[in-house]
């Protein structure tokens, strides 16, 4: 039996008829094909599902779909202005904070939600903020860097 | 050595991925749709070790949705395939046959319509199992009791060159055992001041590429298939996949997307042949993603158990190494006696030994297979060996970092195989090591009066997989724009970037003028395997090689169509240049074909051998990885609580591609080796593992990072890499543990020899003094 919800999608209205056992991230990547977010643990502990409901991140794995109904919901692919690069993609870009991309959405939306809530955040903040997504290439370096980088901006 | 002035295509954050990568419109396998497709789910063995009695899939049949399950009858009774199957030794089957000798040992799978009804259908396959006693540690695996993993283990008729010799052991569990030999090693002991014994321990670990494994599996109806796979070496694969199915290759065709991580834990089959076999029961194509915990029993890290006994003369010289070096290899030998081979090459270290004696055990256990990772064998035999150096340093009242010098290889020296060593920066790494971590200074004081610091030092030698072969073609457009064809995976290494930027360099055209294909084994050529940091070396070379094999082409054109000796024609900038002419290759290419329209084609192959082409002499290595780490540790007196403050990388790299490339391999390693060395440890009650999961399995995150990991590239040029250049994936994972390990003892009077380096253990450490 499904259940139609309406969510506004990186500043778009949508409407999909779900399960009402589907989570947000098999949705959004499957219904949606905003395929950004990763599943990595299935369990909110790596980060790589991470999306931005209302502008706060949540484990879209662990999420359902029918919770997300008359929400906002933001993917990796409504950060870039256009072609323009939103600036924290910029920064990974310049500072190199990414190899193989699989955790990169999730850093990116998470370091968004952070400086949304505080511009100005120092490094014990940074780390503490972002220390549910991980890394496993090991780009922390240049991860803190590229959000160092968008703060101090 | 100075840093090379040439410049470079690949400036700071241009990398070829980046642009998808960071928009999220790269493709990773699981992000690919494919129609028609069935979704497979496979069932696991809940018990380490026994018998399989019967598989009964009956009511698995009945579950609306499902469209074929996959059990042991159709391995045995089936379609004619080879059951039997595995890089070195035939020991593995796509589900279990006999038995099963680990938890998560593949016993059945079910292809259906949705994720949910495959996975309800697998839940209802009904089988009986005759329980074994399982094995569960190496030291109990190689007694003579032992209950075998294996009563019989097959040998394939075209195995590796590399590992001809080895064996498995009858009646034993001991799935191989290399032993190197120098010198006379109870004369060696004989003639020493000082014999130091110890035993070093490392667990099991995972290497959590955060892209779990998956295969989607298309047979076509001329009976080729397709597979997409999260792959490193898809030729390797489909080499597998062929002696199963019996297919020549040309009929399977491997595509890879960009992975999302390998470390290693993609080599070799894993699990393609239940794609492929579940796909072509089916009858439809076949898509298996597997889940986190099933990626635990997929592939690990060896766990090891290595027994080191040196002999030091009164001076301080290095004089003799025995070595026994047990490494876990689990239910599989998968590449385990390679992993084991290369782990015995370097139980001497990085030090001038006259005499030798390893002996190096791949021993299967019931734990899930370990594989290849990033270190391959090395990092444990390296955890042993530097962490005695500075058990003997300390004992003699030497300085670490002195005695290290003293005794470590020089450009010439005779490495424990016999033959010399070339282009070998270790001591040149250790020395700027020492130097950033300012070496010979007392750290500095901590404010909080209950914390203490420490530093130490590590050094490394470590070979790559040698012979190995490499072919590359480059295709040069009309307009002058180039498409490079290279089986080398973009797994995250920027790969794709240093092999565009070779080719640019080469032909001397902007790295904007290049595109990377990506993986396909129809179209690309031939390349061993992506692992073992082999590729810019020798992927690299391939595709410089074709490169000079396109200019010379250009310029064979112009000497016929101007008539100018050829000799007196060469390419620089992208331009044939000759007399006082120079010609783009655009114009080139419209001359010869006398219109806008045509291809030239480069090839270019590297195939590395056991015996120097050039010198005739022995050559274990195509290149040797060497490179040094520094650590500088605080400790909380009161708890043990370990930071790890500062790290310091230094790498021979031979000579720099990319620089950020580089700079992400030195210090992407260096975190790797961090998780390794301070968290990550797979854990068994009564064989069954009980932290198949990322809360339980613990990685570090970005507020365990020191505040500064320091990438030193030093670069010794290898005359056979292109412009110079060297591997340089795995070097700076290796010393991390022992000098984070030197440095806990240097703090706290405290010596841990079994991994990872716990609060725990340094706080009962301290309370026995």
């Amino acid at each position: 039996m499904k259940k139609a919800i309406t969510m506004e999608v990186n500043g778009a209205s949508c409407q999909v008829e779900v399960e009402p056992w589907r989570t947000l991230l098999e949705v959004v990547r499957e219904e949606l094909d905003l395929t950004g977010a990763k599943l990595g643990c299935d369990i909110q502990v790596c980060g790589a599902c991470t999306l931005l409901v209302d502008g706060k991140p949540v484990s879209a794995c662990s999420v359902l779909a029918v919770d997300a109904d008359g929400h906002r919901v933001t993917t990796v692919e409504g950060l870039a202005d256009g072609d323009r690069l939103h600036p924290l993609q910029e920064a990974f870009m310049k500072h190199g904070a990414l190899q193989c991309g699989y955790c990169t959405s999730g850093f990116l939306l998470t370091a968004k939600a952070m400086l949304d809530e505080n511009p100005r955040p120092d490094d014990e903040q940074i780390k503490s903020y972002m220390g549910g997504s991980f890394c496993r290439c090991g780009c922390y370096q240049e991860i803190m860097q590229a959000i160092r980088s968008v703060a101090q901006a | 050595m100075a840093i090379s002035e040439r410049p470079l295509s690949a400036q700071d954050g241009q990398r070829l991925d980046y642009q998808a990568k960071l928009t999220g419109r790269a493709a990773y396998l699981a992000d690919m749709k494919m129609p028609g497709v069935c979704e497979g789910a496979v069932l696991r063995s809940p018990v380490a070790h026994a018998w399989v009695r019967y598989v009964d899939a009956s009511e698995a049949l009945k579950v609306p949705g499902v469209v074929a399950v996959y059990t042991k009858d159709d391995v045995v009774q089936g379609t004619g395939i080879e059951p039997y199957y595995g890089p070195v030794f035939k020991d593995q089957t796509i589900v279990a046959v006999d038995k099963v000798r680990h938890v998560g040992d593949p016993v059945a799978a079910v292809a259906a319509e949705t994720r949910e009804a495959a996975e309800e259908a697998a839940n209802l396959i009904v089988v009986e199992y005759e329980d074994l006693p399982p094995v569960m540690d190496v030291r109990d695996s190689v007694k003579e009791d032992a209950v075998l993993v294996h009563e019989t283990v097959r040998i394939p008729e075209h195995g590796f060159a590399d590992l001809a010799e080895l064996k498995p052991i009858e009646n034993t569990n001991v799935c191989t055992h290399f032993k190197l030999r120098k010198g006379d090693i109870e004369q060696g002991f004989a003639e020493c001041a000082h014999v130091f014994e110890d035993t070093f321990i490392l667990p099991t670990t995972q290497h959590v590429a955060l892209e779990p494994h998956g295969c989607v599996a298309a047979f076509q109806p001329d009976g080729r298939v397709n597979l997409w796979s999260t792959t490193q070496n898809p030729f390797v694969v489909r080499t597998q996949l062929a002696n199963i199915f019996k297919m020549p290759v040309s009929k399977i065709r491997i595509m890879v997307p960009y992975l999302g991580g390998g470390y290693g834990s993609k080599v070799y089959p894993k699990i393609e042949p239940l794609t492929m076999a579940l796909a072509q029961k089916a009858k439809r194509p076949v898509r298996i993603l597997l889940s986190r915990e099933e990626v635990f029993y997929t592939v690990t890290k060896h766990a090891a158990f290595i027994r080191m006994k040196t002999g030091v003369k009164a001076d301080g010289t290095f004089h003799a190494r025995e070595a026994e070096v047990f490494l876990d290899t689990g239910a599989f030998a998968e590449i385990g006696p390679r992993v084991a081979k290369k782990s015995a090459y370097t139980a001497a270290g990085p030090y001038k030994f006259k005499h030798v004696k390893i002996d190096a055990k791949s021993v299967y256990t019931n734990k899930p297979p370990a594989g290849a990772f990033r270190g391959f064998g090395v990092s444990q035999s390296a955890w042993a060996s530097e962490s005695q150096t500075d058990i003997i340093a300390k004992a003699l009242n030497r300085d670490p970092y002195e005695l290290r010098m003293q005794n470590i290889y020089d450009e010439g020296d005779e490495f424990v195989t016999g033959e010399k060593l070339w282009s070998i920066g270790v001591k040149d790494c250790l020395e700027k090591v020492a130097k950033e971590m300012k070496w010979g200074e007392p750290p500095e004081a901590p404010a909080d009066p209950s914390k203490v610091r420490g530093k130490g030092l590590a050094a490394l030698i470590k070979a790559t997989i040698t012979p190995s072969i490499s072919c590359a073609a480059i295709k040069l457009n009309e307009d002058g724009s180039v498409n490079v064809f290279t089986s080398t995976v973009e797994m995250g290494q920027g790969s794709d970037t240093a092999m565009a930027a070779i080719v640019a360099d080469t032909l001397g055209i902007s790295l904007d003028q290049v595109s990377v294909l990506g993986v396909d084994t129809d179209v690309v050529p031939y390349d061993l395997t992506t692992s073992s940091s082999r590729s810019t070396f020798h992927m690299g070379k391939a595709l410089e090689l074709a490169s000079l094999d396109l200019c010379e082409q250009l310029r064979r054109f112009v000497s016929e169509e101007y008539e100018v000796p050829f000799e007196e024609t060469r390419m620089e900038g992208g331009k044939v240049l000759f007399r006082e002419s120079a010609l783009d290759i655009r114009e080139v290419l419209f001359n010869h074909f006398g219109m806008q329209g045509g291809t030239l084609v480069g090839r270019g192959e590297v195939k590395t051998s056991t015996v120097d082409p050039d010198t005739g002499d022995k050559t274990t290595s195509s290149f040797w990885f060497v490179g040094a780490g520094g650590s500088e540790v605080e400790i909380d007196k009161d708890t043990g609580r370990l930071r790890v403050l500062k790290h310091a990388t230094a790498v021979d790299v031979g000579r720099v591609i990319t620089p950020l490339g580089c700079q992400q391999q030195l210090v992407g390693g260096a975190i790797t080796g961090m998780g390794q060395a301070l968290f990550e440890q797979m854990v068994w009650d009564n064989g069954i593992l009980v932290n198949p999961n990322l809360v339980d399995y613990v990685l570090p995150a970005l507020g365990d990072m020191p505040d500064e990991i320091t990438p030193i590239p030093v670069e010794v040029p290898h005359k056979n890499g292109p412009f110079g250049a060297k591997g340089i994936g795995e070097t700076s994972l290796i010393p991390v543990a022992p000098s984070i390990a030197n440095a806990v003892d240097d703090a706290v009077d405290v010596r841990i020899k079994d991994l990872p380096v716990t609060a725990e253990k340094i706080f009962l450490g301290m309370l026995d003094k």
